[in-house]
C-alpha cells in the first residue's frame, strides 16, 4: 500500500491551490460563502487568499486547502498505447524488417469540428516542436485530409487507398461532440463490417487511451503526443495482428 | 510616430507594387462575375429577409428559383415582384416564404423597376449613413475613454442570451471590443440561417437577429461605461457577402474577413471567394466596418520564424484587395500572430520585430495582433506568462487590435474568469508600459532591426514569386500556409456566374458609387 495525497511544502500535507467564480456580488458574504464552499468539497482549513468582482453579478477568488482524502498508489490501474516510443528512423527500420512494404495511414478531423492543429502536428511533414511528421517517414504513406471531413468520408478514402491504419483527431468537445463523433465512427466501420481491416487511433487534447479504447478505438493519444508516438503504436500492432494469426 | 527599424522605403514600394500587380490579374476575373451569395446580399440590402417554415432563407427561396438567372442579377426579379404585388418587403417576403414563387411573375416596365430600386436603395443608404453617424457620435462622444491598444475578448458559449452575460461582464471589466464566435460548421454552409442562436455547436450562428441581440446589449454596456463598445463577427465562408450585409444593416463595427481564409482553411473554391470577398469589402468599406483579415491562421500551419515573410506578404495582398473594394486603410485591420515557439533563443525579439515592421509598413491600418495559440498548453502558469509578454510586444509596438490570449486556450473555451484574468493582464501591462515606445531605439545591426530587414526582402522575393506564376498558381502550389488548393476544386464553385449582357444589380451600382469606384473604373 502507497498511500498519497498532494504535496504543498510537507509530505502528505494534502495541500491544494483553486480558483473559481460564484454567480454573487463581490463582499464579505461572498467570500464566506466561498470559504463554505471549498469546505464542502472536502478541504479544510479553507483559505480564501483573494476575491474579486466580475462584475455586479459576479465574484472571483482563488483559494487555498487542506484535504484529507487520498490514493493508494499502488491500486491505481493504468496502461499506455505504448510504454517507450521507437524513433523514426527505428519505426522506419521496423517497418522494413517486419513487413517488406510502406505502410499507409489516413488521417483526418472529422465531423464538423475545424481545428487541424493536432493531425497537422502528427501527419504534415514538419510536424511538431522537432518531431517530424509521418509525411517525413519513408517507409510511410501518410495522407491527412484535413478538417471537416464527414466520418464517411474518411472511411471510403481508407478504403481506397487500403489504409493500414486511420487517424481519426477531436479537438471541440463542446456537449461532448468528440464522443459522439468517435462512436458514430466506429459504427459505421462496424455497419460496413471493415472494422478489423484497420488499425483506428483517435487523438485529441481531450482523448485519452482509456477513453479511444472504451469507444471502440485501438488507441487514443492525449496533450503531448508527437508521430513518432503514434507511429509506434501501429506498427506494433499491426505486427501483433500478423504474429496473431500465424 | 517615429520609425525605428530604418526598413527600406523602397523595398516597402516595390512590395505594394508586386501586391497591386498580383491582384490586379485576380480583379480582372472578379470584375466579370457573380455569385450566389452576391446575389443573395443585394437581395437583403433591398428588403429580402424571413424564412419558410423548414428554415430557409428568404434570399435563398428566390436563389434557388431563379438560378439560371444569376449571371442577369436577381434584384430585377425581387424588384419586379414589388411593383407587380405592390406590396412592401416586408409583405413580399413573407409571401415567399408561403410559397410563393416571383420567377413566375412576368417581367414589367423597366423604367417601374429602376423607380422601385431607387427608392429602396434611398432607404438603405440612410440606414447605413445613420448607423455610421451613430458610431461616429458615439466614439467622439467617449473619446477621452480609449484605450490603445483596443482590448478584444471573444464569448462563446453558444447561446446568445448567455453571450450577453459574458460579453456585458467582459465590457465592464475593459474589453473594447466583443466577438461572438461563429458556430464551427457555419462557414461552408450556403445560407445564412434565421433568428436566435441558444444551443450552438461550439459557437452562435451569425444570424441578423443574434447580431440584433448583442448590438443592443453592448449600445447599453457603452453608456455606462463610457466606453463604444464594438461588436464583431465573422464575415467568411460560402455567405461573406451577405453577412457584410447582416452587418451593415446592424451596425457591427468589425468583420473578420480576409481574401484567402476561406480558400486556405476552408476549402472553398477561389474563384468563389475571390468574388465574394471583393463585394462583401465594398459593402463593409460602405458602412465603416474595420475588417480583421487573418494571416494569423498561417502561423498556425507554417512555423511562424520560418515563414513570417508569408504573413507580410499576404498582408501586402489583402491591403491590395481591400483598396480595389474602396476600402481606406482606416478600416484594414491587417492581422499578425505572436506565435513563434516559446523555447526559441530571442523568440521575444523576433515576434518584437515581425509586430514592430507591420506597424511601421502600415502606419494608418488599425492592425490585428492575435495571442499565443499554437504553444499554448494545459500549463496554464506558463501560458498566462506567454500572454503576458504577448501583451507587452502589442503595447509597445502600437498595435491597433489586440485579441487577448486566454489561459485555458488549450483546453476549453473561456471561463467568465479566464477572460477577466486576460483582461487584467492586459491593462496592466498596457498602464505599466505606456510611453515605453518612444523611450527606445533598436541598435543599427542588432537582432531586431536585421530581422525586420531579411523579412522584408523574403517578402519581396516572395511577392515577385507570385506575380510571375500568378496568384492562382502560387495558391496551387502551397506557396501560403503550406496548403495547396486547384483553382477548380474546392466548394462553391458551381454559385459562381459569368455576368452576362444586362447584368443589373442597383446595389452593386450604389455601392460604387458611394466607393468613388465607378470614376477610376471610367478613368
Amino acid at each position: 500500500m502507497k498511500i498519497i495525497k498532494a504535496y504543498g511544502d510537507t509530505l502528505n500535507d494534502g495541500a491544494i491551490q483553486l480558483s473559481f467564480t460564484l454567480p454573487v456580488p463581490f463582499g464579505g458574504k461572498a467570500k464566506e460563502a466561498a470559504r463554505i464552499f471549498v469546505e464542502k468539497m472536502g478541504f479544510h482549513k479553507a483559505d480564501i487568499v483573494h476575491a474579486e468582482p466580475l462584475s455586479g453579478e459576479f465574484t472571483f477568488f482563488v483559494a487555498y486547502g487542506k484535504t484529507d482524502n487520498a490514493v493508494d498508489y499502488d491500486e491505481v490501474e493504468y496502461t499506455e498505447a505504448v510504454d517507450k516510443s521507437m524513433s523514426m528512423d527505428e519505426v522506419n527500420a521496423f517497418i522494413k524488417q517486419n513487413f517488406k512494404r510502406k505502410i499507409v495511414i489516413v488521417g483526418a478531423c472529422t465531423g464538423f469540428d475545424a481545428h487541424t492543429v493536432g493531425i497537422d502536428a502528427i501527419m504534415n511533414m514538419k510536424g511538431y516542436n522537432h518531431h517530424f511528421g509521418l509525411e517525413r517517414y519513408p517507409m510511410i504513406e501518410a495522407m491527412n485530409m484535413g478538417s471537416q471531413v464527414p466520418n464517411e468520408k474518411l472511411i471510403e478514402q481508407a478504403v481506397k487507398i487500403n489504409a493500414d491504419a486511420i487517424l481519426v483527431s477531436q479537438v471541440v468537445t463542446q456537449k461532448d461532440a468528440h464522443i459522439k463523433n468517435l462512436t458514430n465512427f466506429v459504427e459505421l466501420l462496424e455497419a460496413e463490417k471493415i472494422r478489423d481491416r484497420f488499425i483506428i487511433v483517435a487523438g485529441g487534447p481531450r482523448i485519452s487511451n482509456k477513453l479511444a479504447v472504451e469507444i471502440g478505438f485501438d488507441a487514443g493519444f492525449g496533450a503531448g503526443t508527437y508521430a513518432e508516438d503514434v507511429a509506434t503504436f501501429i506498427v506494433k500492432r499491426m505486427y501483433e495482428k500478423i504474429t496473431e494469426k500465424r | 510616430m517615429a520609425k525605428k527599424l530604418n526598413l527600406s522605403e523602397r523595398k516597402i514600394e516595390k512590395a505594394r507594387k508586386l501586391a497591386e500587380s498580383v491582384t490586379s490579374e485576380i480583379q480582372k476575373y472578379i470584375d466579370l462575375h457573380t455569385t450566389v451569395t452576391v446575389e443573395r446580399a443585394s437581395l437583403r440590402l433591398l428588403g429580402a429577409d424571413g424564412a419558410d417554415k423548414n428554415g430557409v432563407p428568404v434570399p435563398n427561396l428566390i436563389a434557388d428559383s431563379l438560378k439560371d438567372k444569376c449571371g442577369l442579377g436577381l434584384s430585377r426579379y425581387y424588384l419586379n415582384a414589388l411593383v407587380k404585388s405592390a406590396v412592401s418587403p416586408q409583405e413580399l417576403n413573407k409571401k415567399i416564404a408561403e410559397g410563393l414563387d416571383i420567377s413566375k411573375i412576368d417581367m414589367g416596365d423597366p423604367k417601374a423597376i429602376e423607380k422601385k430600386a431607387s427608392e429602396l436603395i434611398s432607404a438603405l443608404d440612410k440606414r447605413i449613413n445613420s448607423n455610421v453617424e451613430h458610431r461616429n457620435r458615439k466614439l467622439a462622444q467617449y473619446k477621452e475613454n480609449e484605450k490603445k491598444p483596443w482590448i478584444y475578448v471573444i464569448v462563446a458559449t453558444g447561446n446568445i442570451y448567455e453571450d450577453v452575460k459574458q460579453a456585458k461582464a467582459a465590457a465592464l471589466q475593459g474589453a473594447d471590443i466583443i466577438a461572438v464566435i461563429r458556430t464551427t460548421a457555419q462557414s461552408l454552409l450556403d445560407y445564412v440561417p434565421y433568428g436566435a442562436t441558444t444551443e450552438g455547436f461550439g459557437g452562435t450562428y451569425a444570424t441578423q437577429e443574434n447580431f440584433r441581440i448583442m448590438r443592443k446589449a453592448l449600445d447599453e454596456v457603452s453608456e455606462t461605461e463610457k466606453r463604444y463598445i464594438r461588436l464583431v463577427n465573422y464575415c467568411s465562408g460560402l455567405c461573406m457577402p451577405e453577412i457584410a450585409a447582416m452587418g451593415a444593416l446592424e451596425r457591427l463595427d468589425m468583420m473578420l474577413n480576409d481574401s484567402m481564409y476561406g480558400i486556405l482553411f476552408r476549402d472553398i473554391n477561389m474563384y468563389r471567394t475571390f468574388t465574394d470577398q471583393f463585394f462583401s469589402r465594398m459593402i463593409n468599406a460602405s458602412a465603416e466596418i474595420i475588417i480583421n483579415t487573418g494571416e494569423d491562421n498561417y502561423l498556425t500551419t507554417s512555423d511562424a520564424v520560418e515563414k513570417a515573410h508569408t504573413v507580410l506578404a499576404s498582408q501586402f495582398l489583402n491591403e491590395s484587395f481591400a483598396k480595389r473594394a474602396g476600402m481606406k486603410e482606416e478600416l484594414m485591420g491587417l492581422g499578425h500572430a505572436f506565435e513563434m515557439n516559446p523555447d526559441i533563443k530571442n523568440g521575444f525579439l523576433l515576434e518584437f520585430a515581425q509586430a514592430l515592421m507591420a506597424r511601421e509598413i502600415f502606419e494608418k491600418h488599425p492592425l490585428k495582433y492575435m495571442p499565443p495559440t499554437k504553444f499554448m498548453t494545459g500549463d496554464i502558469f506558463k501560458g498566462y506568462a506567454m500572454n503576458t509578454l504577448f501583451n507587452f510586444v502589442s503595447k509597445a509596438t502600437g498595435q491597433s487590435i489586440e485579441l487577448l490570449g486566454m489561459l485555458t486556450e488549450a483546453i476549453h473555451t473561456p471561463y467568465l474568469q479566464d477572460r477577466a484574468l486576460a483582461i487584467k493582464n492586459a491593462m496592466y501591462v498596457h498602464n505599466n508600459m505606456a510611453d515605453f515606445l518612444n523611450e527606445i531605439e533598436f541598435k543599427k545591426d542588432g537582432i531586431i532591426r536585421k530581422r525586420a530587414a531579411q523579412v522584408l526582402d523574403e517578402t519581396v522575393d516572395m511577392l515577385a514569386a507570385v506575380k510571375k506564376t500568378g496568384l492562382f498558381k502560387a495558391i496551387e502550389s502551397g506557396m501560403f500556409a503550406d496548403v495547396k488548393r486547384a483553382p477548380d476544386a474546392g466548394k462553391g464553385l458551381d454559385g459562381v456566374f459569368e455576368k452576362e449582357d444586362g447584368y443589373y444589380n442597383p446595389v452593386e451600382t450604389y455601392l460604387k458609387k458611394r466607393l468613388g469606384l465607378t470614376e477610376k473604373a471610367e478613368a
